[in-house]
């Protein structure tokens, strides 16, 4: 049984990464990587993967050719395999264009029986894609998972949300998305970053997954950009250097005029 | 802009904060159909009223509890093709934002996640979103015929217009169309005597400086009569359950006043308390980022002022 673990590549938030002009989102930033959110999602993939008899960990990631950062980043970590979705029509999709090519990616490799992603990308932070891959895949949904097990084929997490503390079954297959509450990523040691460089990643487009060009990118979005502004930075205000105290008087003050 | 459904989640006889604000939200853009999943009181439906919707539906169905958002979204898809509703409104939250994702698939709608504004501009919906920890808004239309949208809370400030709604009971059978995951568990959050943080006028939360000890931020939360907050570092040391968590996964918070005890300032923190209106930051640490966006920086040991601090106010 393959994991495909569904990762994206974007800018490190300290970046300074621009948006093009079309106001897609600058994907190439200096230290652009494999989403935090997602390396969450890799960890829970191949702790599973030691529990469950046969299994193999794929990741998948739709984006630019400069998106094998990521996916080897996650091979480093002790992934099996990775496959690139890369195709110009893609660019500008929205989460359902994106949602749409992980679909047919999940289809064209065999034997998935489990799909892993991480709680929401670090950039756009949409959180909607686990649901939609579900319902598409007609499999059950186990999302937001601060805790996930694998058992005789039943998958059971824990998840903490504004509703309370829930534990959630079913059987496989499933889509299972973790938070960052799931446990601390692994870093890679020297010896995997050695033999991650024997993995191969292999780039297919969309012409091999047969998704008609129509149906994603730009053109297709349900929702179009049409302005971004960087938001404003708060300015730094008074600074004092308190001594054994000395600062009470004036942080007293502050409090009573901030809450009057 | 037509029938507006708005998701009110009924957890008591009052209209949450966060729905009060959808409400106000969607009156400003169509007539409101208030959908109560689940069933809810007489009094509840009262003060659903409180803010002008047009329409209060009250919906049992049998399978809410034990499934996981699958059977709240489709409740919300019967209601919206029922009423042809154009605009379909969430709070955002884990919870929220899923339902919006599988309404919106269901009705080939466009889908905005976490906005924090949206207006009719010439028939067309615009939408506000934050992103990128903070440090853009980015504004967008949605060019399909539907649209559904997950509101940050704090997006707006609920107004009493006291409307007569037409109430309708009414009952919904989630049939599964596949295999769906099944609740067998849970456990409903946690009270709290103290304001919700994300409603709170004052917010003082704590981090890793705070060394474990969260009695000082405590102390200084009740003297201002605010809630209890921490950085992410301090929920995965233990310090603080992960509900209380403020930055980009926990909690967006708004207040009038936050104060940062023993907290650096990371991005994904600011990004989740950037537009309180004044901030207090105690840090030891001259460098620390959190001291160039507070309003007042004191660089000092959190251990030694915030209970002299304390002492005074008390
Ligand atoms: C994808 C992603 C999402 C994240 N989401 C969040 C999030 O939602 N919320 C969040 O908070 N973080 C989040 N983080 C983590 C974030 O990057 C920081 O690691 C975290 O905010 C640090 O918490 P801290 O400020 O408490 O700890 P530290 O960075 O360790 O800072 C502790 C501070 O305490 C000060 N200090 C120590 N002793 C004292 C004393 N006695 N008195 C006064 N000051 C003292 C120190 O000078 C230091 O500045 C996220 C990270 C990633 C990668």
């Amino acid at each position: 049984m393959k994991i495909l673990t569904c990762v994206k590549y974007v800018p490190d938030a300290g970046d300074e990464v621009g948006f093009e002009s079309d106001f897609t989102l600058g994907r190439t930033g200096p230290s652009s990587k494999l989403s935090e959110l997602d390396e969450y999602a890799v960890e829970q993939a191949l702790r599973l993967r030691a529990t469950i008899d046969g299994a193999t960990v794929t990741v998948l990631s739709v984006g630019p050719a400069e998106a094998e950062v990521a996916l080897r980043k996650a091979l480093q970590m002790g992934a099996d395999e990775a496959v690139l979705v890369s195709d110009e029509a893609i660019a500008g999709s929205d989460v359902f264009g994106t949602a749409a090519v992980l679909i047919a990616a999940a289809g064209y490799l065999d034997e998935v029986g489990l799909v892993m992603c991480g709680m929401s990308s670090t950039d756009a932070g949409i959180g909607a894609l686990p649901a939609l891959l579900a319902e598409a895949l007609g499999w059950p949904l186990l999302s937001n998972a601060a805790e996930v097990s694998v058992e005789a084929g039943q998958a059971r997490i824990v998840r903490s949300d504004e509703f309370g503390t829930r534990v959630v079954e079913a059987a496989l297959p499933a889509v299972v998305s973790v938070t960052d509450q799931s446990g601390e990523p692994r870093y890679p040691s020297f010896k995997d970053v050695l033999a991650a460089k024997k993995k191969s990643v292999t780039t297919i487009g969309l012409a091999e997954l047969g998704v008609e060009a129509a149906l994603v990118g730009a053109g297709a979005a349900r929702v179009q950009v049409t302005a971004v502004v960087r938001n404003p930075e708060r300015a730094a205000g008074r600074v004092i250097v308190d001594v054994d105290g000395s600062s009470v008087d004036d942080i007293v003050e502050f409090l009573a005029a901030a809450t009057k | 802009m037509g029938n507006v459904i708005v998701l009110v989640n009924a957890t008591s006889d009052v209209v949450d904060a966060a729905s009060a604000e959808l409400l106000t939200t969607g009156a400003g853009l169509g007539s409101v159909v208030a959908v109560v999943p689940g069933g809810g009181s007489d009094a509840l439906v009262a003060d659903i009223a409180q803010y002008g919707a047009a329409e209060v539906h009250v919906v049992s169905c049998p399978q809410l509890s034990d499934s996981l958002v699958v059977a709240k979204a489709a409740l919300l898809v019967e209601r919206a093709a029922e009423t042809h509703a154009s605009i379909v409104l969430v709070a955002s939250g884990l919870e929220g934002n899923e339902v919006a994702a599988l309404v919106a698939a269901k009705l080939g709608a466009g889908l905005v996640t976490d906005a924090v504004a949206v207006r009719a501009d010439d028939g067309e919906l615009v939408v506000d979103k934050v992103v990128w920890a903070g440090k853009y808004t980015v504004t967008a239309k949605v060019v399909a015929p539907v649209a559904v949208l997950s509101m940050k809370a704090n997006s707006c400030v609920a107004v009493v217009a006291p409307s007569q709604p037409e109430v309708r009971q009414a009952h919904f059978d989630f049939a599964a169309p596949a295999p769906t995951a099944r609740v067998t568990s849970i456990e409903p959050a946690a009270t709290s005597s103290r304001p919700k943080l994300v409603e709170a006028n004052v917010v003082v939360s704590g981090g890793r400086g705070t060394d474990g000890d969260f009695a000082p931020v405590e102390a200084l939360a009740d003297a201002l009569g605010g809630a209890v907050g921490a950085s992410r570092a301090a929920v995965d040391a233990g310090f603080a359950p992960q509900p209380l968590q403020v930055g980009q996964t926990g909690k967006t918070v708004s207040p009038d006043l936050y104060v940062a005890l023993g907290i650096s300032g990371a991005i994904q923190h600011i990004a989740g308390m950037r537009t309180a209106r004044q901030i207090l930051a105690i840090n030891s640490d001259p460098e620390a980022p959190i001291h160039r966006l507070a309003d007042l920086s004191v660089v000092g040991d959190l251990k030694v002022i915030v209970p002299a601090v304390v002492a005074r106010l008390g």
